[in-house]
């Protein structure tokens, strides 16, 4: 059981680390950002034309920690999902035809 | 109305985060050109990490693109008034190899730009090469040649992912900065060393992450350290392996 759904062991600590830290991550702004404002180019970023979790928030929670641990949550299980099915199919184009 | 959309007001800077840079930033024909060169790295990655792929080193993918996208959200302070976060790049190649790495760094950047509006749809390209490539290709290139200087990857993993991660990261900063440059949004003299000097704390960061994912890996489950050759992902990684011959 455990060798085999080793892999649950292992979402459990991307959704520990959401559900824990996120909500203390910092909100200086980060490595381009403070070059971009400290060399006058920050302004010239545009922020895009459609949202759906904008700045990992769910727009109905509002901002916040809950806010940003949902989205974030489902960020971990979209991103789980999407590769885990990416992987399956890597792995059934690798199989010989026969 | 609480549920109202928010809608961004014009003169709102745009948020950035990490390396993600937003649309506009770059010109159009850097962006288009870092998009090129993300496609056939991506388009490269596929065919060389199915040609031996199989169900094993499926879990171990999704595990480490949801482990990466939870610790992209945690920027940590570095000095004055300035954060980072994890890229992950180094530690996705050194455990996936250098073709699923990359695939996993895309699907990773891929998400936050369609989902979470972080990093822009047209800078996706470059951010797909600054974040990732450079790191799942650059950088695990430097993890191999630390780890064949220290005495071979057994010995000296963490050594060389420490090495590799940093690097990585400064690596990352500096083509950003060259994109910056080439797009006329701020000269190389101007960014080239505000971009290494900020990033050279953050890659310590980068470096201290790594190291502890692999450092939990190797305690809790070392067979999952030698996946990336024992078995599937072997022989898309270019460098010899213990296969039994079987011919």
């Amino acid at each position: 059981m455990i060798r085999r759904y080793w892999w649950l062991a292992g979402l459990a600590v991307a959704v520990v680390v959401v559900v824990m830290l996120a909500p203390l991550a910092s909100s200086d702004p980060d490595g381009l950002e403070r070059v971009a404002i400290d060399a006058g180019f920050a302004e010239q970023g545009t922020d895009a034309s459609f949202q759906i979790l904008p700045d990992y928030s769910v727009p109905f929670l509002g901002e916040g920690p809950l806010s940003l641990v949902a989205a974030g949550l489902i960020g971990v299980v979209l991103v789980f999902a999407a590769v885990w099915l990416l992987g399956r199919l890597l792995a059934h184009r690798s199989r010989p035809t026969d | 109305m609480q549920l109202a959309i928010v809608v961004p007001g014009p003169l709102e800077p745009a948020p950035v985060l990490g390396l993600h840079a937003p649309d506009g930033f770059l010109s159009v024909p850097v962006a288009a050109a870092m998009w090129v060169v993300a496609i056939i790295v991506i388009a490269i990655s596929v065919r060389r990490a199915s040609r031996t792929f199989d169900e094993r080193a499926v879990p171990l993918m999704g595990v480490t693109a949801a482990f990466i996208f939870a610790a992209q959200m945690i920027n940590f302070p570095v000095l004055g008034g300035t954060s980072g976060h994890l890229l992950g790049a180094v530690l996705a190649a050194v455990l996936l190899g250098p073709w699923a790495g990359t695939l996993v760094m895309a699907s990773v950047i891929a998400v936050q730009a369609l989902l979470f509006q972080d990093g822009g749809l047209l800078a996706m390209g470059a951010n797909i090469v600054n974040m990732g490539l450079v790191g799942t290709i650059g950088g695990y290139a430097i993890y191999r040649a630390v780890a064949r200087a220290l005495g071979g990857e057994e010995r000296s993993r963490l050594p060389a992912a420490a090495v590799a991660a940093w690097s990585a990261v400064m690596l990352g900063a500096a083509a950003t900065s060259l994109e910056l440059a080439v797009s006329g949004t701020t000269t190389l003299a101007v960014v080239l060393p505000a971009m290494l000097g900020t990033h050279t704390l953050i890659g310590i960061g980068e470096a201290l992450i790594t190291v502890g994912a692999l450092a939990l890996i190797g305690s809790a489950r070392p067979d999952l350290l030698r996946l990336r050759d024992s078995g599937p992902l072997a022989a898309t990684n270019e460098h010899p392996t213990l296969e039994p011959s079987e011919s």
